[in-house]
Parts: structure tokens; sequence; C-alpha cells
């Protein structure tokens, strides 16, 4: 007996230790910084104004005055792409963060006291989501017109069922497990039990479904404003910059695409970072 | 223990999921009913301007009946509805006729992308899982993650700029008319129902290869290979049937966000569909067509989930085949 | 013995094995073994020694992520490791044969059972669809299950798991292999249907004479089947003989240390008054009745096993006792207090006093909560320590629970599993209660592990005063720790008292037959077992005892 150790030896050799992230997240995190910095630093960075004249000729062409040559209306095509940035993903972000504050905080209340509380929002939120988003969206806004704070609250009511599924799901797996009922067991109460035994263990899940779900309001944003119903002009936005500017493509002219890149340029970004991130949490667990 | 036959446990089930699928669609129009006379203001400002006298308002009001008491309303709005007639548009044309011919156009569109989407990306999904991690696999994965979540316009305008522009091979607006032979028709909806093709097929491929990869993580997948079985038999005999049932909710999803999707790609190609219909009823606020729209897009996004749960429940033998 | 055919030979065997982290570690390191015609040899070792990747090996499969680095495979004379996919495949399923350890789970639930079993047989062209399936019968019938006509009609979760086990032997015969690997067959069947599947197993080896490996971490079992015993430990072999001499005389102490539990003989501690008394308790899950008429009672200072098949409804019992599950009707009194039927409206010193472990140490600690903060919790909420004092009393829990202090400082995630399992006992002896609930808190652990805990828990009721309700399937567990014991089957209790009584002179039919069914570490007992029990052949006719899932 007394030879017999308790523990393994542990031999496992490493093979390449590297702390170098992968190539995905890199150019992900690369993209999210380049836009931010563009979104904040928009005053400085553009050329010319969001909302200035610069030239008599509409869709004028690319030059070293207007890089990006001029729009419809012949205001600085790459300027306003720039102020686009901060317009497009400065909504994006407080809708995104005020559908979390919503859906989270429910969702994880749903899940910690379960019940009759528990069944009654569920059912709620079940017969809104058979309504698909857009086609709501676009009613809702019929309804109450699109200024920028409908706009806001809409999409964020609409999200916030969507986080509440996802947060309730995820602290509902972590609140069925032993540790939590050991919580339950040892007389500790709701706020304790969210606070120390589930939220620490969901954070990842809801960090990266925080990029999920802004990359897809931040599309509806764009998909609404494409459709002319979203933000209003004269603001920059992206959406409604290929909108107004998509006669062009038909003489080949890619500049209404490059607007429409930018979009579809910061969804990959995010979705590579969220994509790690959850690959990260899930295998935190073997570490 | 009491002895159930399969076929009782399957009728219930499928009973069930009908009666919830009638249930949602009930509450949707309540929901969609309320919202709409939630209008802030009234009709009668909203079609007759804030400048209109209070006769002329009062008068509107009796002849859209918009006097009685919410519920009566409701009753009289469901019961039209049911029988197909979804009232007056502002314009003063009944919006059936105004909706159904596009409502057929856009299923055309719709059917016509999820017929080749569909089996694509399953197809393809079962390719990667065939050479997990080896160079299809990785290839097909990069590109789907990158593609998943472009939005429509991006892609449209990207192959209208290749395919219409550039190589002038296709034309770039798909405005179709009844009067149109099939082949002219054909030939306009090829663009637009690329496009949708592009938009759903990264999404169910990727949640294909992931129902079969956690299909072939499962024993019985080590016991088919312990056997002798060829990888590629195994796929298609052993995990396949075991996936379908998570495949198809993947599926119904999407073909769902077809829907969603059509409004977008409509709008790009000026093709005349619902989604078209329902874009410039919302810039005009002409609030019966918006309802009619929203309502016949929900019923079809209800529908196609109650098919992916009958596929479910029909792949299960568990359910099936009871003890 | 040596002049028959050699049909499997292994030389020097090294397998690695891809970690998470971009890692490898070996996990056979340089196994040999032969196998000869006719010839069963045990394969037995602890989760982890690299049992089921040998038996995958002499197939020449091995899981994603393992690569052999080093050595050969020979199966009748052609070279494993040389041959092509295609000729390796073409072996597997006809000429060797695989017995997986949980057949619930390696029959696709969604093909028929007879689809299965011919499957190999069919594809391979060895046999017609027709003659398949009527040599599928013939062996569903001599392997006693029931109708062999309509068996393979059914669907996989429509059978139970002894006759699927039974199934999958008939699949591995199909071809009549010269080789089948066992790989755990019995160990996920409760003790009574253990015994008719190694019957099954038994007989069809014998009679076919085929070469078989039988791979299971209980050298009780393995006595019954095999000739020789190779005992595996950290992916090698240490000792290797003929099955009596094993028993008899192992030389290697890891061999000795391998039944260490059965050599625990705890127990017998004097009762200090009444501590527990449960009486009428009546529960169900929904409408299905769980518990019944429960009337038991446990001694300050004393150890009661309560002891079941799975679904006898112990765990549940155990989950009454601490206010998790609210039980219909009836008692449970601690000292001379009347607990109520819920957690939540227990007093918080009544909740101090009964605490409860689980089986799974994994999923019964936070995995990102520090040590500290896990042993610390009870300390602040049930006795308002904080600062030096907790750390001093931390540090002091540690060493009762045999672990160094600087634990302290590490997530769960960074123990083993009997640390891990010390930290969940810690943790309830931070709450200095009178009753602690036991719950499998072992089964999920190795045999030297077990012992190590249970002779500290034992070590700790002596110092503490503590008593323990012991629930487990495990009789030797029983024999090891426990004053009195309490035998449960189908929500009720059939038969309690002293542990001398309940072990040496049961009572109840059902208690005989669940002692009668534990493989005794004796070659000849399976075979006895057959010829004591032909009288009444319980054993191996009936539908052993079991409740629906």
């Amino acid at each position: 007996m007394s030879s017999v150790s308790t523990t393994a030896p542990n031999g496992a050799r490493p093979v390449r230790r590297t702390w170098r992230l992968p190539i995905t997240p890199l150019i992900g995190f690369g993209i999210v910084i380049t836009y931010v910095s563009c979104a904040l630093f928009a005053p400085w960075l553009a050329p010319y104004g969001e909302y200035q004249v610069v030239s008599d000729v509409p869709f004028g062409p690319w030059n070293s005055q207007n890089l990006l040559g001029t729009d419809q209306l012949g205001r600085d095509f790459l300027s306003r792409l720039i102020y686009g940035a901060r317009n497009s993903m400065g909504i994006a972000f407080a809708t995104t963060v005020v559908a979390f504050l919503i859906g989270g905080f429910i969702g994880i209340a749903a899940a910690a006291i379960r019940g009759w509380f528990d069944q009654v929002i569920c059912r709620f939120v079940d017969s809104v989501m058979s309504i698909p988003d857009l086609v709501f969206t676009l009613m809702l806004l019929a309804i109450f017109g699109s200024s920028v704070w409908n706009l806001v609250l809409i999409i964020a009511a609409l999200d916030s069922t969507r986080v509440f599924r996802i947060s309730r799901a995820a602290a509902l797996n972590v609140a069925t497990l032993e540790f939590v009922e050991a919580a339950e067991a040892r007389g500790e109460g709701v706020f304790w039990k969210v606070r120390h035994e589930i939220l620490p263990n969901i954070m990842p899940i809801l960090i990266s479904e925080f990029g999920m779900r802004f990359c897809f309001v931040f599309l509806t944003i764009a998909a609404l404003s494409f459709l002319g119903v979203g933000l209003q002009p004269p603001t920059a936005e992206w959406g409604s910059m290929v909108r107004d500017n998509a006669a062009l493509i038909n003489s080949g002219d890619i500049t209404p695409l490059i607007p429409a890149g930018a979009i579809a340029l910061l969804t990959i970004g995010v979705n590579f970072v969220a994509d790690w991130l959850l690959g990260k949490s899930s295998g935190a667990q073997d570490v | 223990m009491q002895i159930i036959t399969s076929t009782d446990v399957v009728t219930k089930l499928l009973a069930q999921r009908l009666a919830l699928g009638l249930l949602s669609m009930f509450v949707v129009s309540v929901v969609i009913f309320v919202a709409v006379n939630s209008l802030p203001g009234s009709f009668a400002a909203a079609v007759l301007g804030q400048s209109a006298t209070p006769e002329a308002v009062a008068a509107f009001n009796q002849k859209l009946g918009l006097d009685q008491p919410l519920v009566s309303r409701y009753l009289t709005w469901l019961s039209a509805t049911v029988t197909g007639d979804f009232g007056t548009s502002f314009t003063n044309r009944p919006v059936s006729t105004m909706v159904m011919p596009r409502l057929w156009n856009s299923l055309k569109l719709a059917i016509s992308a999820a017929l080749i989407a569909v089996p694509l990306a399953i197809t393809l999904g079962a390719i990667c899982v065939r050479f997990v991690n080896r160079l299809p696999d990785r290839i097909l994965s990069a590109t789907t993650l990158s593609t998943i979540s472009l939005p429509e316009f991006f892609i449209a305008y990207l192959l209208i700029l290749v395919l219409a522009a550039k190589l002038q091979l296709l034309p770039s607006l798909s405005t179709i008319r009844g009067s149109m032979g099939f082949a002219d028709q054909a030939i306009r909806m090829i663009l637009p129902v690329l496009t949708l093709v592009f938009v759903t097929l990264a999404h169910m491929m990727r949640a294909t290869r992931a129902a079969l990869l956690n299909v072939m993580a499962q024993p019985y997948i080590e016991m088919a290979r312990l056997k002798g079985e060829p990888e590629t038999r195994i796929i298609l005999r052993h995990a396949l049937p075991n996936a379908i049932g998570s495949i198809a909710s993947v599926v119904a999803l999407n073909l769902a966000y077809l829907i969603a999707g059509v409004v977008v790609v409509e709008a790009v190609f000026v093709y005349p569909g619902i989604g078209d219909t329902m874009v410039s009823a919302v810039s005009n606020r002409d609030i019966p067509v918006v309802q009619a729209c929203a309502l016949i897009f929900s019923a079809a996004y209800i529908l196609l989930n109650l098919v992916a749960d009958i596929i479910a429940i029909a792949s299960n033998p568990r359910l099936m085949h009871a003890r | 013995m040596s002049d028959r055919k050699i049909v499997l030979e292994i030389r020097g065997l090294i397998v690695e094995a891809m970690l998470a982290k971009a890692s490898v570690t070996e996990i056979v390191k340089g196994v040999s073994l032969e196998l000869r015609e006719g010839q069963v040899l045990g394969l037995v070792g602890e989760s982890g020694a690299g049992k089921s990747t040998i038996g995958l090996a002499s197939m020449g499969y091995f899981k994603p992520g393992c690569s052999p680095v080093a050595g050969e495979i020979s199966f009748c004379g052609s070279s494993l490791l040389e041959i092509s996919e295609a000729e390796r495949r073409s072996i597997r399923g006809v000429r060797a044969a695989y017995v997986a350890q949980s057949a619930a789970a390696s029959f696709n639930p969604s093909k028929r059972l007879m689809d299965q079993v011919v499957e190999a047989a069919v594809s391979r062209g060895e046999l017609q669809r027709v003659d398949a399936e009527l040599r599928a019968v013939e062996l569903f019938r001599s392997l006693q299950l029931p109708d062999p006509e309509s068996f393979g009609r059914k669907y996989p979760h429509q059978v139970s798991g002894g006759q699927l086990q039974r199934a999958m032997t008939a699949m591995a015969l199909m071809c009549d292999p010269e080789l089948i690997v066992f790989d755990e067959p019995t160990t996920a069947l409760d003790v009574t249907t253990q015994v008719e599947v190694l019957l099954a197993i038994k007989a069809a080896i014998e009679e076919r004479g085929v070469a078989a490996l039988y791979i299971s971490h209980d050298l009780a079992v393995v006595a019954q089947i095999a000739d020789e015993v190779a005992v595996l430990r950290y992916g090698e072999i240490v000792e290797r003989g003929p099955v009596t001499q094993m028993l008899e005389s192992p030389v290697h102490p890891y061999t000795k240390s391998l039944w260490a539990v059965r050599e625990m003989h705890g127990g017998s501690h004097p009762s200090r008054g009444r501590l527990l008394d449960v009486s009428g308790i009546e529960a169900s899950y929904g409408a299905f009745k769980v518990l019944q008429d429960i009337e038991f009672t446990i001694e300050r200072g004393q150890t009661v096993a309560l002891v079941g098949e799975s679904g006898s409804g112990k765990s549940t019992l155990g989950r009454v006792i601490s206010g998790l599950l609210s039980p219909e009707s009836g008692t449970v009194h601690l000292g001379e207090e009347a607990l109520p039927r819920k957690a939540n409206d227990r007093s918080r010193d009544m909740l101090r006093r009964v605490q409860l472990i689980y089986q799974s140490a994994d999923t019964a600690l936070n995995p990102r909560q520090k040590v500290s903060k896990i042993v610390g919790r009870p300390l602040s909420f049930f006795h308002g320590m904080r600062g030096a004092k907790k750390r001093s009393r931390m540090v002091d829990l540690m060493n009762m629970v045999e672990l160094d202090p600087s634990y302290l400082d590490r997530f769960p995630t960074q123990l083993s599993g009997g640390q891990k399992q010390r930290v969940a006992i810690a943790r309830a002896l931070a709450a200095e209660p009178e009753l602690i609930i036991c719950d499998e808190i072992t089964s999920a652990l190795d045999q030297v592990v077990q012992a190590g805990i249970l002779k500290m828990l034992d070590e700790l009721q002596e110092r503490l005063g503590v008593s323990y309700l012991f629930i487990t399937h495990d009789l030797e567990v029983v024999k090891a720790i426990s004053d009195r014991v309490v035998v449960m089957s189908g929500g009720r209790i059939v038969e309690q008292g002293p542990k001398s009584e309940v072990i040496h002179a049961p009572s109840e039919e059902y208690t005989r037959r669940l002692l009668n069914a534990v493989p005794q570490m004796s070659p000849g007992w399976l075979d006895g077992l057959v010829s004591r029990q032909v009288p009444n052949a319980s054993v191996t006719s009936r539908e052993p005892v079991r409740l629906s899932r």
C-alpha cells in the first residue's frame, strides 16, 4: 500500500507552447479596433464635414480632393463613410446594451427563480418570437415612425427576447448543477446564488453572445436604412449610403459597394472574435 | 407499466404541435392587432392628415368601424381575415388584390432558393464531416465563417457588379410581369435566387456539420467503425438519420430567415414580391397593408416551424416506436 | 497451450494521445502480450490505465487523437500497423469483433437491432441477408434472449440494458471471428443483471473456443472468465499470470492494493443516542411513486449504509432528508427537532447540522471558485468567521482531509478526482455538521483512492463523532464502513439491521440475491453460482429486479 501513490505521474510533455493568438481572432481584433478608432476620431480623420457639400457634381469620380468621389448631393464620400462608422456602430452598440440590460436581467432572474414567473415570461417571449424580427420591426416602425429613439427602442425590445432566451438557457444549465443545489441546501439567497455561483460561469457565453447580437442589430439597422425606413437623411449611415448610390453599380462603379463591404467586414471581424471567445470559454474547463 | 402504442403517442404529439401552432397564430394576430391599434394619434389622422376636420374624422372612423370597442373590432377583423379579406388599403384598394399576386411571386423566389440551398447545404455539410479537419473541411468552414453574416445587399450588389455590369450575362433588375414567358421570368429570377442561396447556405451548412459531428462523437459510430464499415457509409447510414431532427429545425429557421431576407433582396432587384410591397407600405404608413403582410409572414414562419417539429418527431425512433 | 496458433501478438506498443493544450502524453508505454486460439486473457486496471486503448489497438483501431508511435500488432500473422486501412476494415467485424462497455450507447438508436446485428456480415458479403437473419436468431436463442424470432425487430430503446449487452455479443459472434475484444461489457449493469450477462458471455466463448481479450476494472469479474490476467497501470503491464496465481499470491504491491477496499472492516461504533429519525416518508416525481413507507433511524457517531440497485430510490431518500425534495407525507426528526420538509423553511442551524456530499465532485464544486472560497463560504455563512481566524480554520480543514493547504489557492479543475472529493468533504466538515449524507461519493473513484477516502472518513468519525448516511450500490463499501445496513428496492426498505446480520444472515430473498450476485474473488464463483442456483434458477432465468427509468 505504501508504495502506491494516489496521483498519476504527470507524463504529459508539451508539443509547442505558444501563447500567440490564432490568426482569425487576431484579424478580428484588428478590424474591430480600426472601426472603433474611426468612430471615436471621426471629426479628426474625415477630410470634410458629415453634411458638407463639396462639389457641384453629384456622383463625382474618385480624385485627389475626394478620394472616393462624391455622393448624389455632391458630399465627400470618404468623410461620410467615416462619420457613418460613428452613427451605425454607435446606435447598434446602444441598442445592444439596452437589449442586454433588459433580456439578460430577466433571463437570469427567470432561471434563478423559476416557477410561474419563468413560465409566464417564456410563453410571452415565445409568441413574440414567432413573428420574424425584420417584419415585426418594419410593422412597428410603420406604426410609430422612424425616429432614432423609436429605432433603438423597437430593435432593443425585440432583440431582448433573443438575449432572454440565451441568458436563461445558459443560467439554467448552471443553475441545475449540484454546486448551485449545494448553495441552496446551505440556505443562500437568490442574489448570492446569481452573483457568486451562476454569473461567473455564464459570463464568457454572455460576452460572446454580445458580439453576435451586436452584429445582428448592426445588420438590422443597416438593412432598415437600406430599405429607407431606418436612420433618416441627412445622417450618414452605411446602409442608406448603399441605397442612395446604388445606381452607380450598373455602370460598373464599385463605390456603393464600399459601405456595404465596410458592414460586411465588421461583421466578419466581430464573428471571428466571438467565435474564438466561445471556443476559449468552452475549452477553459480542461486547463 | 401502462401500454401505450406508438401511434397514440405520435398522434397526441402531432395534435399538441398543431394546437400550439394555432395558438401561436392566435397570439400573433392579437399582438399585431393591438400594435396597430396603439398607433399614436389615430388612423384618421394618419390617413387624412393632421389638418382634417373633426367631421371628416368622425365620418372616416364610422366608415372603418373604428368607433366600435376594441374586442369587437378584433373579432370582425379576425373573421374577415380568415376568409382572405384583409380590408381596404389607405389607397382605397382591397388589400388582398394588392398582396396575393405578390405573395405568389415571393413564394416562387423563396421556394426556388430553398430547393437549391437545402440539398446543397446538407451535401456540403456531409462533405465537411467526411473530411473533417482536412483541406475540404478547412476551406468550407473558413469560407462559411466569414460569409455567415454578410448583409444581403452586399452579396446582391456584388453579384450584380460581376454578373450583370461586368460580364453582362444577366439582367440586373428583376421586374417580372405575368405577361412574360416562363424563360424570361426565370432568367430575371436567377440573381435574386442566387443571393438568397448564398445568404442561407453558410448557416445551414455549418449547422449540418455541427449536428453530424455531434452524432459522429457517439459510441455507436465508433462501434460501426469497429464493425469495419467504410466512413462514407457510416455518415450516410448511421449518422445522418440521427441528425435529421436537428438539421430540420435549423433548415426551418433558415427558411424563415429566407422570408425576411426576401424583403431586402426584393428591394435590391425591384422584384414585385410581398416584401417589396411591405416596404413601400411602411414608407407610406399604409397600415392595413403592413398589417396583412406581417400576418402572412408570421403565418409562414409558424408553418415552417411546425413542419420542422413534425420532421423531428418522425425521425425520432423513441417516439415512433414506443416501448 | 503453447502449441496452439497465436491469434494476437502485441510487441512493445507505445500509444500517444493529444491533450487539449497541444501536448501529448504516452497512454500505453511499451506493452507486449500474446493471445492464442481458445485463450481468454483478462486485462485489469483502473480508469486511465490504457486498457481500452490496448483493446481497440488489437483491432488496429485508435481513437481520434491517439496514435501508435512504436511497436507492432500482429493479427493472425498480418501486421495491423502496416497494412492499409481498407485491409484493416476487412478484418474488423468479420475476423475480429468488439463488444463495447455501454451497449445502450453503442447501438444506433434509429436502426432496428437486426439491421445492426447482421450489418457487417451482409455488407462484407459473408452471408446473404436471409441466412444472416437466421443465424442471428440462432445466436439470440443461444444467448437466452426473449422471443428470439421477433427480438431483432425491436429498436435499442425497447429492450433492457442486459439484453442489449447480450445482443451486442450476438453481433460480435455473427461472422465466427477469431478474436473478440470485450471492453468492460458488464460495468454499466446492475449486479444482478451482470451475473446473467457474464454467464451468457462465458458460455458463448467456451462453446466456440474463440480467443478473447476481456477488459475490466474488476478483478473478481475477470477471474470468472479469463484463463490468464494481466494487470495494467499507467500504460504498463505490472504483473501477468494465471488467474489462480494472481488471486492467491500476487507479487506486485499494486496488484495487492487492487482489493484494498475488500480488506477494510470498519464499523462497530458505540451508539451515543438517537440522531435522526425518519418515519412514514412517501415521495413521488410527478405521478411516479419513488418512496413508500420509509422508516429508519441513525444513531449519533454511527454509519448507516443505504444499499440498492439503480432506481431503488436510495438517492431520493438522501434528497428528502436534506430538504431538497419535499415528501408528500412523513416526518424527519433531527435530535428532538422536527425538520420542515423544504430546505427553504429550515433554520440556518438546521441546515448546518445536515450536510450532503455528491457523487460527482466535478459538478458539485463551482469551477470558477477557488478552493478557499468553496471551503471558506460555510465558515462565514454558518459561523460568521472572517480574516485570520477563517484562514487558520481553512488550513485545519485541509489538514483534516489530508490535502496540502497550498491547494486553497487552486481551482477545482487543477485537482484530481480524489482531491476534488476531499475538497467537497472539507466543505461539508466546515459547517460542523452532525450528519453527513454521502451519496455514492466514492463510486466514480479508483479503488486505491476510494480506500483512502473511506479510511479518512472513518478516522474523522472517531475524532468528531459525526454520523454518516452512506448511500451506495457497492456492497464492498458497505462492508468496509457501516454499522447498520438498510436495503432498498423499488422505493421501499426491504430489510434493515446491524451489518453482521444483514450481510451474513440476510432474512429476505432480495437481499440474498443481491449479495449472491456480487462477484467473489475466486475463479469458481460463477460456475458454483449456477450449480447452487439450479433448484430455483432465480439469477439466470428471471428478469432481474429493475424499475423503469
